[in-house]
């Protein structure tokens, strides 16, 4: 059995102009939980239709479970279990036909697991598809994707539309997989909260581009944030590599940094603060500040410690 | 008290950081004492509702510092005192914290009398015997 799962190399996907999906590497390794996280349309959606052999790449690709996912066969299929955004059954089954429809393609499929969730959720087994509300149609979703216990679960923004006690459901079976050792989890999501309780490997895209593919300890403990407080500001900031974010706040300027080192630390100083502090800047935030910056490519941060990448200045106006 | 962990996300602080902290702070302040048993990494990982790697990563850190002893089979045990740190380390750790505490307190304009005044009395409610090296 190989330890990678999922491997893309130069995963690409252009829509006329348009490159939805840039030159994407990622791995992700077997027994992980991997949270693809990023802006909408930022090309999360693509890149795991092409996983899924749903979209072919315009170039580079992709293997599952050791198979080029242009090539899936059923067998492989059949151990990846997909729930996509749309959060798709067909409207004229009934909830228990749905279930039936789905066990045909599983030889593995567990009924006590799909009853477990649906009644978890309230759901009625008569009720037909098209009258479920958008939330419980997703639980039903859920449902059909986990009873046949795949190997890999590959879940597209499955929160989507859910209340909060599906929502916590949710998290709850996310964490009952991962339980068992061998089983893999890949979900994009924009629940951050969920992310930090459920993640252990943290993969940011923004505008296509893969920016970060970390474990989440890593990638917390190299993004860190410089505080500075001034009397008066400086006309400019010098050239900082691996800077993220640059917020202002009353009379400090907030810098989020990856990969900081000494060469940061002496020019942070040279900037002439008043005081200096550096903190860590908790997952959550540097999450948003990855995602709220524009322009810039390459990945800054990598698990095999790639350099980080050039970034343009922040041209500071005087406070 | 009793013994209880709980988590925020969110924080800047790391998940299993907050577990380790709060740990050594229940032994510190006595809600656990040497030889009680904790959660196992499966049921604390259910009840905080975090990836049981998280939780693990925890008690490992705890155990490798000796705070903690895992025995076999049984789960995880608050250990008998032992410094796995030496002399000049526990020095070392006992500064670093006083420097943070200290710089902290002076830039909140507190005066070192009410510092001092603080300190002891956050120390008295803990138990006061020494701990054998």
């Amino acid at each position: 059995m190989s330890d990678t799962v999922i491997q893309t190399h130069g995963l690409t996907r252009v829509y006329g102009q348009k490159v939805a999906v840039n030159q994407i590497n990622l791995t992700v390794l077997r027994g992980s939980v991997t949270a693809l996280i990023g802006r909408n349309g930022s090309g999360k959606t693509t890149a795991i239709r092409m996983l899924l052999g749903l979209v072919p790449p315009t170039r580079g690709h992709a293997t599952v479970l050791g198979c080029d996912s242009r090539q899936l066969t059923p067998e492989i299929r059949a151990r990846v279990g997909y729930l996509s955004e749309s959060h798709f059954a067909y409207h004229w089954m009934k909830v228990r036909e749905a279930a039936a429809f789905q066990k045909g393609t599983f030889p593995k499929w567990k009924q006590n697991i799909f009853h477990g969730i649906v009644d978890h959720l309230g759901l009625n087994t008569e009720t037909k598809v098209g009258s479920l509300s958008r939330g419980e149609r997703a639980g039903l979703c859920l449902a059909l994707t986990l009873a046949p216990e795949p190997e890999v679960l590959v879940l597209d923004d499955p929160a989507l539309g859910l209340d909060p006690v599906a929502r916590r459901a949710l998290v709850e079976a996310m964490l009952a997989v991962t339980q068992h050792r061998d089983r893999t989890i890949l979900f994009s999501s924009h629940l951050l909260d969920d992310v930090e309780r459920v993640a252990d490997h943290v993969a940011i895209i923004d505008q296509g581009v893969l920016r970060v593919e970390a474990s989440v300890d890593e990638f917390c403990s190299r993004v860190s944030v410089w505080r500075l407080t001034f009397d008066r500001f400086p006309d400019r900031l010098p050239e900082i590599p691996g800077l993220i974010h640059t917020r202002f706040i009353d009379n400090q300027i907030q810098l989020t940094v990856a990969n900081s080192d000494d060469g940061t630390a002496a020019l942070i100083a040279s900037i002439g603060a008043n005081r200096i502090e550096q903190t860590e800047a908790g997952f959550q935030q540097a999450v948003i500040d990855y995602l709220t910056v524009r322009g810039g490519t390459g990945s800054l941060l990598k698990a095999v410690g790639v350099p980080a990448a050039e970034r343009e200045t922040v041209a500071v106006v005087g406070g | 008290m009793v013994f209880d962990v709980v988590i925020s996300t969110g924080s800047n602080v790391p998940i299993y950081r907050q577990i380790v902290d709060q740990v050594r702070h229940a032994i510190a302040s006595g809600d656990l004492a040497v030889g009680d048993q904790l959660p196992s990494v499966r049921v604390l990982a259910e009840r905080l509702l975090v990836n049981h790697n998280t939780v693990a990563k925890a008690f490992n850190e705890l155990v490798r510092d000796g705070v903690l002893e895992s025995r076999h089979g049984l789960g995880a045990f608050v250990a008998k005192r032992r410094n796995v740190f030496s002399t000049a380390e526990r020095r070392r750790r006992l500064d670093a914290a006083i420097t943070t505490l200290t710089s902290e307190a002076l830039l909140l304009d507190f005066s070192h009398e009410e510092l001092l005044e603080a300190v002891a009395k956050k120390l008295n409610g803990f138990p006061k015997e020494k701990r054998k090296a």
